[in-house]
C-alpha cells in the first residue's frame, strides 16, 4: 500500500478543520467514540453543532484559544491508498511549524476562504510550498455557500494567484483550483451540484491521481549518507563492516563502482542488503545496509557516490534560509550547520536579502536591524569549518538542504536550501 | 448536533499490505539514535507497539546486534502473559532487561497509590520512568507511541526533547525538517524518540503479520474472568476495587491494546488469528485508546501526563 503526504494550510477561520474532519468523516475514519467525544466536549463549549477542530486540535492551549499552534499529523485511507495529513497552523507567529509540516509532503491544499481572497497568508503560504518544491498544490476556494456558489468570485481568486504563481512557481509544479464548502461537502468527496460551471476533479477525487511513486528523485543522481557503521565482530561475521544508511537520492546497483567522500577513495558495491537479503539494487528512500569490496575509510556522516557523479565539495555556501527562532540570525555568529546527518560549524558572513512576502519581492537591503527575524526568509552565505558535499536544493532537495543548530539552547533555529 | 449533512460515500480500505516505507523510515530514526545517543534504551511494555520497536531495532542493525537496552517499568498490575511474553523474547535475541517496579517507589514514599474505585498505577510509574532515567543515565528513551493513538500524540515530534524532570513543552518543539533530526540536549536532558509515530494501529498489525511476529496471546480470544463498569469489560483481578454490584462472568474476550490490568478494558471477540484480528478492527466503531481507561479521566488526560514526564 501507498502512502500519500499532504500539509494542509489556511488563515485563521478558513474552515481547514472542517474541512480535515469531513475527510475523514466520509472516508470512515472517525470512530463512534471519537465523534461521542466530540460531541460532550462541544456541548461543554456552548456549541450546537460539531467543533470538528477539537478533533485536530490536540493541545490544551489551542483548545482554550481556538487556534492551532502546531503541527498535528492525521492519518485515513481509501481502498485506493494511505494518506496521512500534516495539519499545520494558520497564523504567521507559528509558520515555523507550517515548515516543519509540509517539509515532509508532496502535496499542499491551500484553503483561502471565499469571501476575503487572498490574505498575505495565502501568499506566505503558497511562498513556501514552492520553496520547499512541493509538487502539487491545491487550492481549495471554501466557503463557496457563504458567496452563492459564485463562479465570478472563484475565477477572480483564481487570476490573483495565477499571477503571484507566475513569480514564484516553478517548472513541473501543479496548480488545481476547486470551489468547495467544507461544511456542506461540496466537491470534497462528492460533486456539487451548487457548482455546475466546474468542471474539474473533487478534492478527493485529485488527491487520489497524484503518484505516491518518488521516481524523480530515484532518477537523479545517487547520494548514500552513512549513518551507522555494522561491525558485528562475532565469529560468524568477523570480517565484516557494512554502511548502513538510507538512499537519499538516486539508485545504486550491487557493482557499481563508487567513491566515499570525504576521503576520495574508490571501491566497488559488493552488496546491497536489507536484513540479510540480498538485493540486486537499492532505490532513493530504502533503509539499506552496503557492503564493499575493499577496505576502504568510512565512517558515519560521510558519503558514497557513484564514480564521475560527485556532488560538489562546498565550504561557501549560498542559500536561502527561513528563520525558526525568537532569537535573530546575526552575521558573524558560528552555528551548527546538519547537511542530512552530517554536522559542521558555520559561521554567517552575509545576509544579503530579505523576502518581502507581502508585496513578493526582495528586499536588497540588508534588513535595518541587522538580523533575519523570527519567520522571516532571506537570502544569506555561510562559511563551513570543513567542507560539505552538497547539491543545489532544485537539482536534489534530498541533498540540498541543512538545518542550523544553535550551539546555546541546542535548538533548531534555521532550515536552509542550497543555491 | 450536526455540522454535516448526510454521509455519501462510504470507503473501506481493502488494501490492508503494509506500506514497507513506514519500515524505511523507521530503520533510518532508530540508526539516528544509535549514532546521536551515549545510552539510549528502548521503553519496552510487552505491547505490540513496543515488540514492533524491537523487530525495527532487530533488522536496523543486522546482522549486529541491538544496540539498545530495554527497560521496563512494572507497574505490578501487568497481565501474566505479557511479562512471560517479555522473558521470552529478551531471552531469545538476547536482549539486556532492565526492570524497575512502582511499587518500590511507593515503599520509597515517592508516590502514593491511588484509593477508590477507578484507582491505577498508570500514572505512578512516570516517577518510577524519571527515576530509571536518572539512575542509568540513558539520554534517549525509545517508545512504541503512535500519532494517531490521541490528539495530544499527534502533536508530538519524532525526537521529542524532555527537560531533566522529564517535561514535555509542547510549546517549545523543535521544528523536524525533511528526515533531519537533532537529538544535541544538555547532561541531565532526555529525548524521547517515536520510530513508529507514523504507523496507524492497522499498519501495526499488517506489519505484525508479515514479519510474522509472535505477541503475547492475550491478543487473542481466550476464556477470562470480566465485569461490566461503564459499558466496557473489566478483566477481574485482584487490582481492581469492584463494587458488590460488578459481579464477575467468565467469557471469550481479548484485548486490542495492553496496558495494566487496572486501566485496558476487553473486547468481546473469538479472533484467534491475525486474519481475524484485523478483520475486527477494520470494522470496529471503537478507536484503540476507548479501550483506555487511563485517558477517558479528561480531555487532556494524555497532555497533562506528558507534560508531567510519561512518555
Amino acid at each position: 500500500m501507498d502512502i500519500l503526504r499532504i500539509a494542509t494550510a489556511g488563515s485563521v477561520d478558513d474552515g481547514k478543520s472542517t474541512l480535515i474532519g469531513r475527510l475523514l468523516y466520509e472516508t470512515n475514519s472517525i470512530t463512534k467514540d471519537k465523534i461521542e467525544a466530540l460531541e460532550s466536549a462541544s456541548k461543554r463549549k456552548g456549541l450546537d453543532f460539531l467543533d470538528l477542530s477539537l478533533l485536530t486540535d490536540g493541545l490544551i492551549a489551542e483548545r482554550e484559544q481556538g487556534i492551532t499552534i502546531d503541527v498535528a499529523h492525521i492519518y485515513f485511507s481509501t481502498p485506493h491508498r494511505k494518506y496521512i495529513i500534516a495539519d499545520t497552523p494558520g497564523h504567521f507567529e507559528y509558520t515555523r511549524n507550517m515548515v516543519t509540516g509540509a517539509s515532509n509532503t508532496s502535496v499542499s491544499i491551500i484553503l483561502i476562504d471565499a469571501r476575503n481572497g487572498l490574505v498575505e497568508q495565502t501568499k506566505r503560504h503558497f511562498y513556501i510550498s514552492s520553496m520547499l518544491r512541493i509538487k502539487n498544490i491545491i487550492v481549495a476556494v471554501n466557503k463557496m455557500d457563504l458567496v452563492a456558489y459564485s463562479q465570478e468570485k472563484f475565477e477572480a481568486i483564481k487570476s490573483e494567484l495565477l499571477g503571484i504563481a507566475e513569480q514564484v512557481s516553478f517548472i513541473g509544479q501543479t496548480l488545481q483550483f476547486i470551489p468547495i464548502s467544507s461544511l456542506y461537502g461540496e466537491n470534497l468527496v462528492r460533486k456539487s451540484e451548487e457548482t455546475p460551471w466546474y468542471h474539474g476533479a473533487t478534492l478527493l477525487d485529485t488527491l487520489e491521481k497524484f503518484s505516491t511513486q518518488n521516481t524523480e528523485l530515484s532518477t537523479i543522481q545517487a547520494r548514500f549518507p552513512v549513518q551507522h557503521v555494522v561491525r558485528p565482530k562475532t565469529e560468524e561475521y568477523h570480517d565484516y563492516r557494512g554502511y548502513a544508511g538510507k538512499i537519499a537520492s538516486g539508485t545504486f546497483l550491487v557493482g557499481d563502482l563508487v567513491e566515499a567522500l570525504p576521503s576520495g577513495q574508490i571501491s566497488k558495491i559488493k552488496t546491497i542488503e536489507k536484513f540479510g537479503t540480498q538485493l540486486e539494487m537499492g532505490n532513493a528512500k530504502d533503509s539499506v545496509v552496503i557492503t564493499l569490496e575493499d577496505n576502504i575509510d568510512v565512517s558515519r556522516g560521510n558519503m558514497l557516490v557513484k564514480v564521475g557523479e560527485q556532488p560538489e565539495s562546498r565550504k561557501e555556501i549560498k542559500a536561502k534560509i527561513c528563520w525558526l527562532d525568537s532569537q535573530m540570525l546575526i552575521v558573524g555568529k558560528t552555528y551548527l550547520l546538519q547537511h542530512g546527518i552530517n554536522r559542521v560549524k558555520a559561521k554567517i558572513t552575509n545576509i544579503s536579502s530579505v523576502i518581502d512576502i507581502k508585496n513578493m519581492s526582495l528586499s536588497n537591503e540588508a534588513p535595518m536591524d541587522g538580523g533575519l527575524k523570527l519567520n522571516e526568509i532571506g537570502w544569506i552565505s555561510l562559511k563551513t569549518a570543513s567542507p560539505i558535499f552538497a547539491d543545489k536544493y532544485e537539482e536534489n532537495p534530498a541533498n540540498g538542504s541543512f538545518i542550523l543548530i544553535d550551539d546555546n539552547s541546542n535548538g533548531t533555529v534555521g532550515v536552509g536550501f542550497i543555491e | 448536533m450536526s455540522t454535516f449533512s448526510e454521509k455519501t460515500t462510504v470507503y473501506q480500505a481493502n488494501d490492508s499490505s503494509f506500506p514497507r516505507e513506514l519500515e524505511d523510515e523507521a530503520i533510518y530514526i532508530l540508526r539516528e539514535v544509535a549514532s546521536q545517543f551515549e545510552k539510549p534504551a528502548i521503553l519496552f511494555s510487552g505491547g505490540k507497539d513496543s515488540i514492533t520497536v524491537v523487530r525495527l531495532a532487530q533488522k536496523a542493525f543486522y546482522p549486529g546486534k541491538i544496540p539498545f537496552v530495554l527497560l521496563h517499568v512494572d507497574t505490578g498490575h501487568n497481565f501474566p502473559e505479557t511479562i512471560e511474553y517479555r522473558d521470552w523474547l529478551v531471552n531469545k535475541l538476547g536482549l539486556e532487561l532492565h526492570v524497575r517496579y512502582v511499587s518500590d517507589s511507593i515503599k520509597q514514599g515517592k508516590v502514593k497509590e491511588e484509593t477508590g474505585k477507578y484507582a491505577s498505577r498508570n500514572a505512578l510509574q512516570t516517577v518510577t520512568l524519571l527515576d530509571a532515567i536518572e539512575e542509568f543515565k540513558f539520554d534517549a528513551c525509545i517508545g512504541g507511541a503512535r500519532r494517531d493513538e490521541e490528539k495530544a500524540r499527534a502533536k508530538e515530534r519524532i525526537f521529542s526533547v524532555r527537560d531533566d524532570f522529564g517535561q514535555w513543552n509542547a510549546k517549545k518543539q523543535r521544528p523536524e525538517l525533511f528526515d533531519m533530526l537533532n537529538g544535541k540536549i544538555e547532561l541531565g536532558e532526555n529525548v524521547r524518540v517515536f520510530p513508529i509515530s507514523n504507523w496507524t494501529e492497522l499498519d501495526v498489525w499488517n506489519y505484525i503479520k508479515e514479519e510474522e511476529l509472535k505477541i503475547p496471546t492475550i491478543y487473542f480470544t481466550h476464556e477470562r474472568e470480566v465485569f461490566e463498569r461503564d459499558g466496557m469489560i473489566w478483566a477481574d483481578s485482584e487490582y481492581i476495587n469492584k463494587s458488590e454490584d460488578e459481579v464477575p462472568y467468565k467469557t471469550q474476550v481479548r484485548f486490542r491494546t495492553v496496558g495494566d490490568m487496572t486501566c485496558t478494558a476487553a473486547v468481546a471477540s473469538t479472533a484467534d488469528n491475525l486474519d481475524d484480528v484485523i478483520g475486527e478492527i477494520l470494522s470496529a466503531q471503537i478507536s484503540e485508546r476507548g479501550a483506555r481507561i487511563d485517558d477517558k479521566r479528561s480531555e487532556a488526560a494524555m497532555e497533562k501526563r506528558k507534560q508531567a514526564g510519561y512518555f
